[in-house]
């Protein structure tokens, strides 16, 4: 069972630029071929200052670390034993190709279910950009299954 | 092109996306691509250690998958929230179809916008994940430049 003071924890913010090759990268393995993704006038076109980053790419980019997982591993989560419950992003203006971020993870909750056979983990992920402005919110509930609660 | 969400009606259906199936080249180039390394995605000899039969597709791509079906419909730049509930586990040979429907209209923000469910199915019909979208009518761009040439247009 996941000890619950670790609710309010927040980890040292993690500072991501936007790659156009690793961005072509996720869009092929995805399937996406859309012209604002891969014609870089066509993001234009439409208004955005480079290629945008597809709605879940935040989620990526927030793992582009030494460390994708310490999060959870620091308070005694085991990946083997982990699945994604619930993901949500809240979007304020566009990122694109050359944007550098920085996301500033918490863990919002911790609560359990099924007699403690299930642990839930809430992390949110604040995000803005090289201008400091704020361009999104992440919250992603991790659900670790436990044999002996 | 802009999506006028005053021109749509409850229950109006998105154009669905069916995906061919899943198999490990593609569960492959996702972990790389997404940087979800997880091995119980890749490594089969982990995943049964972890007591699962096989590898598993991670359901962020699945995610990624109702994100083409969004802005194949909607410029990505009307989406003001997208969220997804993994609801079961999508297995090697699965092939998935994502649909979508209008279902309310309603106010975030003090902005009118449109609630769209999706949901991604495979071919059995079973629900693998629950999406949800709130789709506004202007683009969140707009405050850099579009609104800056409708207040400074002839008018002025």
């Amino acid at each position: 069972m996941i000890n619950k003071n670790f609710i309010g924890t927040t980890f040292a913010p993690h500072t991501v630029t936007v790659e156009a090759g690793r961005l072509q990268f996720f869009l092929k393995a995805i399937g996406e071929t859309g012209a604002i993704y891969t014609d870089r006038q066509a993001s234009l076109n439409a208004g955005y200052d480079n290629i945008p980053v597809p709605p879940t790419f935040l989620f990526c980019l927030e793992l582009e670390k030494p460390d994708p997982f310490a999060h959870l591993t620091e308070i005694g989560v085991d990946i083997a034993r982990v699945l994604h419950g619930e993901m949500a992003f809240e979007y304020y203006l566009p990122v694109s190709v050359g944007d550098t971020l920085t996301f500033i993870a918490s863990i919002t909750d911790i609560y359990q279910k099924k007699g403690g056979a299930l642990d839930f983990i809430v992390i949110e992920n604040r995000v803005s950009n090289q201008n400091n402005e704020h361009v999104a919110d992440l919250k992603s509930t991790v659900i670790q299954r436990n044999d002996n609660p | 092109m802009k999506l006028d969400i005053g021109t749509l009606q409850v229950g109006a259906i998105l154009p669905p996306l069916q995906l061919p199936a899943i198999n490990r080249t593609t569960l492959a180039l996702y972990a790389g691509a997404s940087g979800d390394h997880n091995p119980v995605h890749i490594d089969i000899d982990f995943a049964q250690q972890a007591g699962m039969p096989d590898v598993f597709a991670h359901g962020m791509l699945s995610m990624a998958y109702l994100g083409r079906l969004l802005t194949n419909w909607v410029p990505q730049n009307q989406i003001r929230t997208f969220s997804a509930r993994f609801v079961g586990i999508t297995n090697l040979g699965d092939r998935l179809q994502c649909q979508g429907r209008v279902v309310e209209f309603l106010e975030h923000r003090g902005e009118p916008v449109v609630k769209i469910e999706m949901q991604c199915l495979n071919q059995d019909g079973a629900t693998k994940v629950l999406g949800q979208a709130l789709v506004g009518n202007t683009s969140t761009n707009s405050n850099h430049s579009n609104n800056f040439n409708l207040f400074c247009g002839p008018d002025i």
